[in-house]
C-alpha cells in the first residue's frame, strides 16, 4: 500500500463533491416562498419545473458539450406520456407516472442519440432540431390520443400517496411534489458530474478527440448522457402536465427548447446551480413583463441573449467566478 | 389527361416554391459553408427584405421590381454593418455561443418589427400583370408562379456563372474547401465573409418578398420557416449552390405534393426523411464527402 | 519463425484524393525500441503515427501488434491493447486542471472512468497515481493550474504525462517539443530519455541532435515512403539521406 499523496491538487479533487454550506441555499428558499407566498405557487411550481427541465440540459450542454436545440422533445414526451396515460384511464398515479414519463423519455433519448450522436457540430444541431420538429408533428397528426393542437386538457391524476389532491386553484401539493422530486433528480446529477463518468463527459467537451486518444469509448458515454438527461427532462414534462393537468403542443416546441437554452446560458452551463438562477432571473422577468409589455420582453431578451454570446460566456455564475478569481489570485 | 395535368400544376406549384426556398437559403449555405456559422437570424433577414419590399410599394409608391431591388440593398447593407462589427467577432467561436447570439438578433428582429409595424400579416400586393392566369397550352395556370420559376432559373444560372467563372466566386470556392489554403493564398478573407454575407441576406431578402405571397410575411416568418431553410441547407450540402438549388426544388416538390395528397403527414414525412439522409450522408446528399 | 516485433505494418498505403501520403510502408518496431522517424515536413511522418493508432486507416495494408492484425480495430480499443501517442500540436482538456487532465486518462486506463456511483475524489488510487506521475515529470507544481494558463512548454509536459497515465508498451512521441522555446525544451527531452526501457518509443522530430543522441534506430520517410532505415551511424553516412534531407535540415 503507498502512501496516499498530500497535495493541495489532490486535495481538492478529492474534496471537490463535498456539499458546501451554501449549497443549502436553494432548497430553503424554495421552502421559505412555500410559507411566505401561498398565493404564487402556482407561479414557484412553474420555476421549480423549469429548474428541472434546465438542468437535465445542463447534463448534456454544460458536461457534455452537446449543443442541442431539441431538448424538448424529451420533455413533450414526458408530459404526453402522463398526459395520455391518464386521459385514456390507464394511469392516474403520479409518482409511477413520472417513472413511466422517464421510461419513456429514456426511450426516445436513447434510439435518436444512438443514431444522432454519430453526427457533430452543425448536422448535430440540426438533428435534434429535425428530431424535435418530428416529435411534435408526430403529436399533432395523432390527435385521436393526443388531442392536436388542442391537447389533451383535465387530466385526471390521481391524489399524490391516495391523499393529497392536485388542485388547480390551490397548487400546494403540486408545489411540494415538485420541489421534492427536483431534489431527488438533483442529487442524481449532482452525483453524476462529480463522478469519474461525469469527468470523462467534461473530457468529451474539451477534447473528443483526445478522449479518443486516451481510449475512452466516446460514442458510448455521450448515448448514456444523452439518455439519463432525456429521461430527467421526461421527468419534467410529466411533472409539468401533473401539476398543470393539461398537455399541448407548446412542450415539445423550439419556443420551450431555446427558452430552456436561454435559462441555463443565462445561469451559467456546466456549473449545475446556474439552472437555478437562469430560472429564478428568466421566470421573474418574464412573469412580470412579458405578460404587460410583450414585445419589449423579447426585444430585451434579445439584446441579453447578444451581450451574453459576444461578452459574458459563462453567464451570471460565470460573471461571479470571473469577479471572485483575481481576488484569489492576490491573496495566494 | 386530368392526372397530368394535375401532376404538372402540382410539378409548377411545387417548383415555384422550391425556387423561393432557394432564393432564401443560397445565403444561409454559403455563409455556414464559407464561415462555419450557425446562422439562425437568416430567416430575419429574409423578414427584414420581405418587410422593406411591402412597405416601400405600400407607402413610398415602389413598383415591385423596384421594391426588390430596394428590399436587397437595404438588406445587403445592415447585414454587412451587423457582419463587421457583431458577427465577425464570433468568427471560430463555440457554436453554442453562435447560437445564442443569432437566436438574440431574431427576437430582437421580430420584437422591432412588431413595434414599428404591427404584429399582422403584411399583404404584398403583385402587380396586375402577376395576377392572372397565363395560358400554358395544356393547363392554365398562375401566371406569378411561372414568372416565379422564370427568376428562380434566372438567378440560379447568375449565381452559378458567378461562382465558377468570376474571381470572387473562385475565392469564395476555394475558402469553403479549405480556408488557410485560401488564406495562404493572398485571398482577403475577412473582406470575402462581408461581401458574402451581405450578399446572402440580400438574395433572402429577395426571398422573402417574392415568397410572401404564399409564404406571408409577419414577424414569426423569422423563426417559422427557419427549420424548412435549415433543412435545405443540410441536404444541399453546406456551401454548394447547385446543392441548395436541387435540395430547394427537391423539397419544394415534395411539400406540394405531400400537402396535396397527404395532407396530414406531410411535414412529418420531409422531418423523417430529412434524419435518414443526414444520417445516410452527414455532409448533404450533394456536399463533398469530408476525408 | 522467430517472435514478432511489437508493432508491425505491412504495405501499408494511404490516399488523401490523389496524394499518397503513405506508400508501401514495412515498418518493424522492437520492444523496447528508442526509434526515430524523420523527414521533412508532409512527408507523411503524422499520418503514419494516424494509421498505426487507428485514427486514419490505412487505404491497403494491415498494421499488426505482436503479431496480431489490428487493422480493423478502433482507435479506443488500440489504446487498451498498449499503443499511446502525443498529438504534434496540444489536444488537451483545456479548461480543466492539470491533475484532471491527467486523472482522465489513468481512469480510463484502470476502469474507473464509468463509475456514476462514487465521486471521482473517492478513487485515491487514480488521484494518487496521477499525482505521482505528475511529480516524476515535475508538473506537481502546476497539478492545479488549468492548461489554458500554463505555458505552452508546460503543456508539451502534460501532452506526454496523458501518454504516460496509459501505461503503454507503445509510445509514439510526435514532435514532443514541437513549439517549445529551445531554452526549455530540455526538459522535455529529459523526460524522454527517462522513460522506462520497458516501452518502446517512437519519436518523430527535426531537431537532428536530439534524433540522433536518442535514437538507436532511425527511419527516414520522403513523400509517404520509407526512404531508408538503419542505425544512426548508417543514416549519417548513407549520402542520399543526406542530399534528401540532412542537408536540407543542416541548411534550414
Ligand atoms: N486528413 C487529411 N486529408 C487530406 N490530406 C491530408 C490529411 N492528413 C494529412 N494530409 C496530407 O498528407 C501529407 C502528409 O502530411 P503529414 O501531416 O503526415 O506530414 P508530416 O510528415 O507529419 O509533416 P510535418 O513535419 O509538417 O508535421 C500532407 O501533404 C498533408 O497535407
Ligand atoms: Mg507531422
Amino acid at each position: 500500500m503507498t502512501e496516499p499523496v498530500d497535495h493541495p491538487a489532490a486535495r481538492a479533487l478529492a474534496e471537490r463533491h463535498r456539499l458546501r454550506i451554501w449549497e443549502a441555499i436553494p432548497w430553503l428558499l424554495a421552502l421559505g416562498f412555500f410559507f411566505a407566498f401561498p398565493k404564487h405557487l402556482g407561479f414557484g411550481t412553474e420555476l421549480l419545473v423549469t429548474v428541472l427541465f434546465a438542468i437535465s440540459l445542463d447534463l448534456v450542454l454544460g458536461y457534455a458539450g452537446i449543443v442541442t436545440l431539441g431538448q424538448a422533445a424529451f420533455f413533450g414526451a414526458g408530459a404526453y406520456t402522463v398526459g395520455i396515460l391518464a386521459k385514456q384511464g390507464i394511469w392516474h398515479e403520479p409518482i409511477t407516472g413520472l417513472l413511466l414519463a422517464a421510461l419513456v423519455a429514456a426511450a426516445v433519448g436513447f434510439g435518436s442519440g444512438l443514431v444522432l450522436l454519430r453526427t457533430q457540430g452543425l448536422t448535430l444541431l440540426m438533428l435534434t432540431l429535425c428530431t424535435m420538429a418530428l416529435l411534435e408533428e408526430a403529436a399533432n397528426l395523432a390527435h385521436d390520443y393526443t388531442g392536436g393542437f388542442d391537447g389533451l386538457d383535465s387530466l385526471p391524476i390521481a391524489p399524490l400517496f391516495g391523499r393529497f389532491e392536485f388542485n388547480p386553484l390551490y397548487p400546494t401539493t403540486q408545489y411540494l411534489y415538485v420541489l421534492a422530486v427536483l431534489f431527488v433528480c438533483f442529487v442524481f446529477v449532482r452525483m453524476l458530474v462529480y463522478s469519474p463518468f461525469g469527468q470523462s463527459l467534461r473530457g468529451i467537451r474539451e477534447n473528443m478527440l483526445r478522449m479518443h486518444a486516451v481510449g475512452a469509448p466516446v460514442r458510448g458515454r455521450l448515448v448514456l448522457c444523452y439518455t439519463l438527461s432525456a429521461a430527467i427532462a421526461g421527468v419534467a414534462g410529466g411533472i409539468w402536465a401533473q401539476a398543470n393537468a393539461y398537455v399541448n403542443l407548446g412542450t415539445l416546441g423550439l419556443d420551450r427548447a431555446a427558452t430552456v437554452l436561454i435559462i441555463l446560458v443565462l445561469g451559467g452551463h456546466g456549473r449545475l446551480y446556474g439552472a437555478f438562477i437562469g430560472a429564478v432571473a428568466y421566470i421573474s422577468l418574464s412573469h412580470f413583463l412579458a405578460r404587460i409589455y410583450p414585445t419589449a420582453w423579447q426585444l430585451g431578451l434579445g439584446l441579453l441573449l447578444v451581450v451574453i454570446a459576444l461578452f459574458a460566456r459563462n453567464g451570471i455564475l460565470g460573471i461571479a467566478a470571473a469577479l471572485r478569481r483575481p481576488a484569489h489570485r492576490a491573496a495566494s | 389527361m386530368t392526372f397530368g395535368v394535375d401532376v404538372a400544376s402540382m410539378l409548377l406549384g411545387g417548383v415555384a416554391a422550391g425556387m423561393v426556398l432557394f432564393i432564401v437559403s443560397v445565403g444561409l449555405s454559403v455563409t455556414m459553408g464559407l464561415m462555419g456559422f450557425v446562422n439562425l437570424a437568416h430567416g430575419g433577414f429574409a423578414m427584414l427584405g420581405g418587410y422593406a419590399i411591402a412597405l416601400a410599394m405600400r407607402h413610398w409608391g415602389f413598383g415591385f421590381v423596384s421594391a426588390l431591388v430596394f428590399g436587397f440593398v437595404l438588406t445587403a447593407a445592415v447585414s454587412a454593418v451587423l457582419e463587421r462589427v457583431l458577427y465577425a467577432r464570433l468568427y471560430g467561436a463555440d457554436e453554442l455561443d453562435q447560437v445564442l447570439f443569432t437566436i438574440g438578433l431574431v427576437f430582437m428582429m421580430i420584437a422591432s418589427v412588431t413595434l414599428l409595424v404591427g404584429p399582422e400579416n403584411q399583404p404584398l400586393a403583385l402587380p396586375s400583370f402577376l395576377r392572372g392566369q397565363l395560358d400554358l397550352g395544356i393547363l392554365q395556370y398562375r401566371a406569378y408562379s411561372v414568372v416565379l420559376i422564370a427568376v428562380g432559373v434566372v438567378i440560379v444560372a447568375a449565381l452559378w456563372l458567378g461562382f465558377e467563372r468570376t474571381r470572387l466566386g473562385a475565392q469564395i470556392r476555394a475558402a469553403v474547401d479549405n480556408r488557410r489554403m485560401a488564406e495562404s493564398l493572398g485571398i482577403n478573407i475577412a473582406r470575402l465573409f462581408t461581401i458574402t454575407f451581405a450578399f446572402g441576406s440580400g438574395m433572402a431578402a429577395l426571398g422573402g418578398g417574392l415568397g410572401a405571397e404564399f409564404l406571408g410575411l409577419d414577424p414569426q416568418y423569422a423563426l417559422k420557416y427557419l427549420v424548412y431553410f435549415l433543412i435545405v441547407v443540410a441536404v444541399g450540402g453546406l456551401g454548394r449552390v447547385t446543392g441548395v438549388f436541387y435540395a430547394a426544388l427537391l423539397i419544394g416538390v415534395l411539400d406540394f405534393a405531400l400537402k396535396k395528397y397527404v395532407p396530414q403527414g406531410g411535414t412529418a414525412f420531409i422531418y423523417a426523411l430529412t434524419i435518414l439522409l443526414l444520417l445516410w450522408r452527414p455532409q448533404g446528399l450533394f456536399g463533398a464527402r469530408a476525408t | 519463425m522467430s517472435t514478432p516485433p511489437l508493432l508491425e505494418t505491412r504495405a501499408l498505403y494511404r490516399n488523401f484524393g490523389a496524394l499518397a501520403a503513405a506508400r508501401d510502408i514495412n515498418f518493424r518496431l522492437e520492444a523496447g525500441a528508442r526509434h526515430a522517424l524523420i523527414g521533412p515536413n508532409g512527408a507523411g511522418k503524422t499520418t503514419f503515427v494516424n494509421l498505426l493508432t487507428g485514427v486514419v486507416r490505412p487505404t491497403t495494408g494491415a498494421v499488426l501488434l505482436k503479431g496480431r492484425d489490428i487493422t480493423g480495430v478502433a482507435q479506443a480499443e488500440r489504446v487498451k491493447l498498449g499503443i499511446a501517442r502525443t498529438f504534434q500540436i496540444n489536444r488537451l482538456f483545456r479548461r480543466l486542471s492539470v491533475l484532471e487532465n491527467v486523472y482522465i486518462a489513468v481512469a480510463e486506463r484502470v476502469g474507473a472512468a464509468p463509475s456514476m456511483f462514487r465521486p471521482a475524489g473517492r478513487r485515491r488510487d487514480v488521484v494518487d497515481e496521477s499525482m505521482r506521475l505528475l511529480e516524476t515529470l515535475k508538473l506537481s507544481g502546476d497539478a492545479a493550474r488549468r492548461i489554458s494558463e500554463l505555458p505552452y512548454g508546460r503543456q508539451r509536459l502534460v501532452e506526454l504525462a496523458i501518454a504516460l497515465g496509459l501505461k503503454p508498451e507503445v509510445l509514439l512521441l510526435d514532435e514532443p517539443a514541437a513549439g517549445v522555446p529551445s531554452a526549455e525544451s530540455h526538459i522535455i527531452l529529459d523526460a524522454i530519455d527517462r522513460l522506462p526501457r520497458e516501452i518502446a518509443v517512437l519519436i518523430i522530430d527535426h531537431d537532428m541532435d536530439l534524433v540522433f543522441r536518442f535514437a538507436e534506430r532511425i527511419t527516414v520517410m520522403v513523400s509517404g515512403a520509407v526512404f531508408a532505415t538503419g542505425s544512426p551511424r548508417e543514416i549519417a553516412a548513407a549520402a542520399d539521406v543526406r542530399a534528401v534531407y540532412l542537408g536540407q535540415a543542416s541548411r534550414g
